[in-house]
């Protein structure tokens, strides 16, 4: 607001109190104001002095007073009692009930449903809350207990009504917003029901936390929390966010460092809120929410840079756990222990959480499956404590470390979830890949392939090898991501191929190489002219997460060298089929994300060729194969060169013509027929 | 037909002058358009926007502010101090008031037109009673320190908005008390810069708009003094703005040369509640948008790129026409060359001077399309400056190069080139007789024996020239009845025996040379005259009008030729017909007198009579296919129309002899580079 004006000023009589907020009856225009919790007055705006003015006392204190577009003003006594004002004023001293005996209001709202106003409040008794939602009309009233929440209690409510339905937002100490809803149409069941609560919404981005202090809901996707924001190891500033609860994404914030009130409003897209010393007024406005707003509009949160968790004294931790887990001594472990409280004293006061993440995981180190997981995924599902990276490697090297020494252990769904959804590397947990490479779990290595920077050269080439040599009937069961290919590859003809495949066995095969070699056989029939892929979906899905990881020449190489030929071929058909599916596009790139580009598969190409030329040249199932593809390189070869004379002429021409203009007089030639 | 060897000549350098302010007549059809060197032109919607009326500048006089008001009289008030009205018929200022409050950034005419208001350098805003014959000083109204960059009157006329630097303030017209002011930079706390108030608009509703050099457009509760919302559209100064007559719609121009319309739309489908809402961006200029106007259904911009833009607002169209199509005027809609045929000069004129030119020549001859190699490069001859603070209205070189003529608002020049060898010697002619000036347009005769001088009330003065360097009065023509608009088109027969002259109210008057007597008048047909020749051979007026059409009338006769009846008949293609600048000069080639020589800025067209017309469904371009076709097969694809786009813009076109054409471009390019960087500039104290 530019130029705070008021346009109207009341003031209540020295030694008087303005007991609830002043609010305006839509209707009639007038004000209406409780002072002392009893007295109340009714004013319009050409009244200037609110002694004059009309005046009821009432016989209890007052809570506060709704007033509703189509319904007139209701006012909520602290006892619970609910009156109407024009009931009120028909008889001012009338006795009101006392509902909820000694729980204190802590919130209320009123609606209108139909034509009837509704009011809810809520209470608060010894840490226990209770709601109660009122319909005026009928003269009905609900009782609710809130479910109880360790640890946190509801700081701020605020609730709206839709369908029958009336959606309560809890905002609570645990920095958590949860969902209650509370349906309008009960039976009449006079008993106290329990409330559950659903989360709703984590108000942490990156590390930081709100602190909310109120908040208003915007629309069905977002809310707006006014609040401090507090990143660890940083000063918190206030600042009023929008956050997308679909996609649990912060959507924007803005800074408030003048500080506020704590309290915030809400009317016509417009937040109200102080701010310093002044109201201030934005104006919002919530787009239909998408998945690419969210996303594109929080870029920095989404990725959060890894190396900034990562604690170098907690890795030092984690290593003391691993090494006590190989420990079977007892005395060795308590003097371990010894070491280990030595070092607290010197890091404890920055990190306590970590220590007692180590701690937590010796003991867990013998409990039962069930156990181990879920007191894992309660670790993990603490989220956002400092070097939390480092927790999760830890966590990590306790999995694997389990699986090592109990083979049939294998937590495979859990595995995938940590890696999608946590920044990991290879250097955090270098055991997890080889564990996964030996339980040939294809969708965990395609993850970490896509995920993680830093795989050496050797994991790569064992991906590679093992991605080959899997059966593709054992891939059609398996879950793999398919999305770097699913925009080119024709999967209908390979699904027949596969299917026809699986009928003539007539078994399961799984890593059987004469199998194999009939399949490559039958194959090359097919994919002679580099039309259909030689691979299915789920293989070419794995094998463009290798063409997609980091590599060095160097050390690539000499593995890649003990690639048994047939694979190797089978590869390099596939590498060829990419290129041509490639250079049909004019743009030489290929749809869909992750797709492998143009300088990957020629690489590979070249490397593969490099490390098998001498076996390919001997193959005579890889000599169609190569013959196709000098027949193919150099016909690309030859249209490029045709593209670089045209570009030549054309610039030549460009010139030609540009030196034409530019002069200021000449004698030309024109014909007209 | 035949090929032209032709002198492309593009070092005519002529930079427009941006243009400073824009005036719809209020339920009228003209647009008036002031220029940053004081020139003043009048748009005719009705004309397809024709350029119908120019008042060429003056060095003292600059122009900050047009005005209609009731009579259609136009004023204009500027830094010189004065308010000006404008004859519109004699084309000159035609009496100026001084406004005595210093410079005058700003004038706002009142709703009914009968009453002025200006801003002044002072800080004063001044109201003036327009009365007949003039302006009358009424009052002063409350006046603070501060330059009153803009105003703005209220519908009903009770209340004035004024725009200074930092603050709006609304003036009470009948108490003439300031009732309200406001900071405009009143949140703008980190910024120790100067808000400038550039433009404002006072709605019916009492909001108040207004556009400041922070880039916003901002809306003002009057009343209260508080905003009710604001647009930040650019990081650099909004400049202009302006508000349809519903009050639905407003156009703001920034000074990076994109404009923006605001409407007021509900907030949801069916809800009362409006808003204003930014909803086109445009980006037709270069340079800053110093002027916008909202006409009744297009969006109209000039700016400091000398442009003139014309945005057809489509919803407010109900069909497809002339006026559905978005229009760029850059350069003016008459002929700034002209041609000694015979002596192969062009005479050039600019605002303050003139330039006499020599064309080159070549020994080669070539194929379509060739670049001919040079014997002799072009040759500048003379530079005629103009002395004084006027613009020059009009030129002309005689056909054999040795007379040259201009015009002032209030001098008449004549003289005498000559040429001997390399040499040339410019020599003023003494004693020139008194002429009613200015002179709006200037004729040699074929002979280059007498001078044509088009003077107000549709006279035309004949002057004989005399060797070595004299000149004689012979004779004044006026037609019959008599006419109040000023002359400005004439058209010479080469037998010195016809003068036809067309005035301001578009009557086309033919007169006898020979016994100095009025012939005939031509039909009057409803659309400007945009050029007019009379062809050598047949003695026919060729003319063409603003909406296109093309009329042949026979002059010995009195009456519109066949092919001209044939041609109302069968009616032009259709292609012609959209076409969106008007031909500005028409010539013959004698050797083909069925040949018909015009052009306007975008296309040059040899129309041959003798050859049928091309119906809609044909291509009227179709040079380029028929150069593709065998011998033929051409002959049956041949229409009359045969246009050459291959120069653009052109100027001037010419035929200097049988086979040999002169065309005057002007790139676009080579003035925008003359033009200062598109920067918001500093003007003053900003």
């Amino acid at each position: 607001v530019s130029d705070q004006k008021p346009l109207g000023c009341w003031s209540v009589k020295h030694g008087q109190i303005i007991t609830c907020p002043v609010v305006c009856n839509f209707e009639t225009h007038e004000y209406i104001a409780v002072h002392d919790d009893k007295v109340l007055r009714i004013w319009k705006n050409k009244d200037i002095n609110l002694d004059k003015v009309f005046k009821a006392t009432l016989s209890a204190d007052v809570y506060r007073i709704h007033s509703l577009p189509n319904g007139g003003p209701v006012v909520l006594f602290k006892g619970g009692g609910v009156r109407t004002l024009d009931v009120l004023l028909e008889a001012p001293q009338q006795e009101i009930e006392n509902i909820i005996s000694d729980e204190v209001i802590k919130w209320s709202e009123a609606f209108m449903e139909g034509q009837q106003p509704v009011l809810i409040f809520a209470t608060e008794k010894d840490g226990d809350f209770f709601v109660y939602v009122q319909k005026l009309k009928m003269n009905s009233l609900h009782k609710y207990k809130l479910e109880q929440q360790e640890l946190s209690k509801p700081l701020s409510f605020t609730a709206y009504i839709k369908n029958q339905i009336i959606t309560l937002l809890c905002l609570c100490s645990n920095d958590s917003v949860y969902k209650v809803l509370i349906p309008l149409q009960q039976n009449s069941e006079e008993e106290e029901q329990t409330l559950s609560k659903s989360l709703l919404l984590k108000l942490s981005v990156s590390g930081s936390v709100l602190k909310g202090t109120s908040f208003v809901v915007l629309d069905r996707d977002h809310i707006a929390v006014l609040g401090s924001l507090a990143a660890p190891g940083e000063d918190s500033k206030e600042c009023l966010t929008i956050w997308n609860t679909k996609f649990q994404t912060l959507q924007t914030s803005k800074e408030l460092p003048l500080g506020t009130s704590g309290q915030l409003w809400c009317y016509e897209e417009k937040f109200f809120f102080t701010h310093g010393k002044v109201l201030t007024v934005i104006m919002y406005k919530c787009e239909t929410s998408s998945l690419a707003a969210a996303v594109g509009k929080l870029k920095d949160s989404q990725t959060p840079d890894v190396s900034s968790f990562v604690n170098w004294n907690t890795l030092g931790d984690e290593e003391l756990v691993v090494s006590f887990q190989s420990q079977q001594s007892v005395a060795l472990k308590s003097e371990s222990k010894m070491t280990l409280r030595s070092k607290r004293n010197t890091v404890a006061k920055v990190q306590p959480d970590t220590l007692s993440v180590g701690q937590l995981l010796l003991n867990l180190k013998d409990a039962s499956t069930t156990v181990f997981e879920d007191e894992l995924r309660q670790l993990i599902s603490k989220a956002q404590m400092p070097d939390f990276q480092a927790t999760i490697g830890c966590v990590i090297t306790a999995l694997i470390n389990r699986c090592k020494t109990n083979p049939k252990y294998y937590p495979r769904n859990f595995l995938l979830h940590i890696v999608q959804t946590r920044d990991l590397s290879y250097s955090l947990c270098p055991d997890l890949m080889a564990v996964a490479l030996e339980k040939k779990d294809v969708h965990l290595l395609q993850i970490c392939l896509q995920r993680f920077p830093d795989i050496p050269e050797e994991i790569t080439y064992a991906c590679l090898k093992v991605f080959l040599s899997i059966s593709e009937s054992y891939l059609q069961r398996i879950d793999v991501n398919l999305e770097s290919v699913i925009c080119y590859i024709d999967i209908e003809f390979n699904n027949k191929e596969v299917k026809t495949e699986i009928v003539e066995n007539g078994f399961n095969a799984e890593l059987e190489q004469d199998i194999w070699d009939t399949k490559i056989t039958k194959e090359t029939h097919v994919t002679a002219d580099g039309e259909f892929c030689p691979v299915g979906p789920q293989k070419a899905a794995l094998l463009n997460a290798v063409l997609h990881s980091a590599y060095s020449e160097t050390f690539l190489l000499p593995h890649l060298k003990n690639l048994p030929a047939q694979q190797a071929v089978l590869f390099l058909r596939y590498l060829y089929y990419l290129y041509v599916k490639c250079s049909e596009k004019i743009n030489t790139t290929l749809p869909g994300i992750r797709s492998p580009t143009i300088s990957q598969i020629m690489d590979w190409m070249c490397l593969l060729l490099d490390a098998h030329f001498t076996v390919m040249v001997m193959l005579p199932e890889a000599k169609e194969l190569l013959s196709n593809l000098h027949k193919f390189v150099r016909a690309q070869v030859r249209f490029y060169s045709e593209l670089n004379k045209i570009e030549g002429s054309l610039r030549e021409l460009q010139r030609l013509n540009h030196q034409k203009d530019s002069q200021t007089y000449s004698i030309e030639v024109l014909e007209l027929i | 037909m035949g090929e032209f060897e032709v002198h492309r000549v593009r070092f005519f350098g002529l930079v427009p002058a941006g243009v400073r302010c824009l005036a719809c007549q209020p339920r009228g059809g003209r647009l008036a358009l002031a220029r940053t060197d004081g020139a003043v032109e009048v748009y005719n919607f009705a004309a397809n926007y024709f350029q119908e009326k120019v008042i060429p500048g003056h060095e003292a006089r600059s122009v900050e502010a047009l005005c209609w008001t009731v009579g259609d009289r136009l004023f204009g008030a500027g830094l010189g101090g004065e308010i000006m009205e404008y004859d519109l018929a004699r084309l000159c200022v035609a009496r100026t008031v001084d406004g005595c409050g210093g410079p005058i950034w700003s004038m706002a005419a009142n709703s009914s037109g009968t009453q002025l208001a200006i801003g002044c350098e002072d800080g004063s805003v001044k109201l003036f009673q327009v009365v007949p014959g003039g302006i009358q000083f009424e009052r002063n109204l409350d006046r603070r320190k501060g330059r009153i960059l803009c105003l703005s009157w209220h519908p009903s006329d009770t209340h004035i908005a004024a725009g200074s630097i930092d603050i709006l303030r609304v003036f009470d017209v009948c108490s003439g008390q300031t009732v309200q002011r406001i900071m405009v930079n009143y949140h703008v706390h980190k910024v120790k810069r100067e808000c400038i108030v550039w433009s404002i608009a006072f709605l019916s509703s009492g909001t108040v708009v207004t556009s400041d050099s922070f880039g916003r457009v901002q809306f003002w509760d009057w009343e209260r003094g508080t905003l009710l919302e604001s647009h930040t559209v650019s990081t650099s100064a909004v400049l202009s703005l302006s508000v349809s007559e519903k009050e639905d719609s407003i156009v703001v121009g920034t000074s990076t040369g994109a404009t923006y319309q605001f409407q007021l739309l509900p907030v949801k489908m069916g809800s009362l509640e409006k808003r204003w809402v930014r909803t086109k961006p445009f980006q037709h200029h270069t340079h800053d948008v110093r002027a916008v106007a909202h006409s009744s259904t297009a969006l109209i911009s000039g700016g400091l790129d000398a442009q003139l833009v014309i945005r057809p607002l489509m919803e407010k169209m109900q069909k497809k026409g002339y006026d559905a199509v978005l229009r760029k005027f850059t350069f003016p809609h008459r002929r700034l060359v002209s041609c000694a045929r015979k002596a192969r000069l062009l005479l050039f004129q600019f605002s303050q001077h003139l330039e006499l030119w020599r064309l080159g020549s070549t020994d080669e001859t070539g194929k379509d399309g060739e670049v001919l190699p040079l014997r002799r490069m072009p040759e500048h001859l003379v530079q005629l400056k103009s002395k004084g603070p006027e613009h020059i209205y009009c030129s002309c070189v005689s056909p054999c190069g040795s007379w040259v003529a201009y015009s002032t608002a209030s001098r008449f020049h004549l003289y005498r080139v000559q040429y001997e060898g390399d040499g040339v010697s410019v020599k003023k002619v003494p004693r020139v007789p008194k002429l009613l000036l200015p002179a709006y347009q200037l004729q040699f005769s074929a002979d280059s024996g007498s001078l044509f001088v088009a003077s107000a009330r549709g006279s035309v003065h004949v002057l004989q020239l005399l060797e070595p360097g004299g000149c004689k009065h012979l004779h004044t023509l006026r037609p019959p009845s008599g006419c109040p608009e000023a002359v400005y088109l004439l058209a010479v027969s080469t037998d010195g025996h016809w003068l036809a002259a067309v005035g301001g109210d578009w009557a086309i008057h033919i007169y006898n040379l020979k016994c100095f007597k009025h012939h005939c008048a031509v039909p009057t047909y409803s659309c400007a005259v945009t050029a007019l020749a009379i062809h050598p051979v047949t003695n026919n007026l060729v003319i063409a009008y603003s909406d296109q059409q093309l009329f042949e009338f026979s002059i010995p006769e009195k009456q519109y030729t066949t092919w001209s009846r044939m041609v109302q008949n069968c009616g032009l293609h259709k292609v012609w017909l959209e076409r969106d600048s008007p031909i500005t000069h028409i010539t013959f080639n004698p050797k083909n007198p069925s040949h018909i020589l015009l052009h306007d800025i975008y296309m040059f067209c040899v129309l041959d009579k003798s050859l049928p017309l091309p119906d809609n469904s044909a291509l009227l371009m179709n040079q380029s296919t028929l150069k593709q076709l065998p011998e033929t097969a051409r002959q049956r694809q041949l229409h009359a129309f045969k246009i050459c786009k291959k120069f653009q813009p052109l100027l001037f076109a010419d035929l200097l002899d049988e086979n040999c054409l002169v065309m005057v471009e002007r790139p676009i390019m080579d003035f925008k580079t003359q033009l200062p960087l598109p920067v918001q500039q500093k003007k003053f104290g900003t």
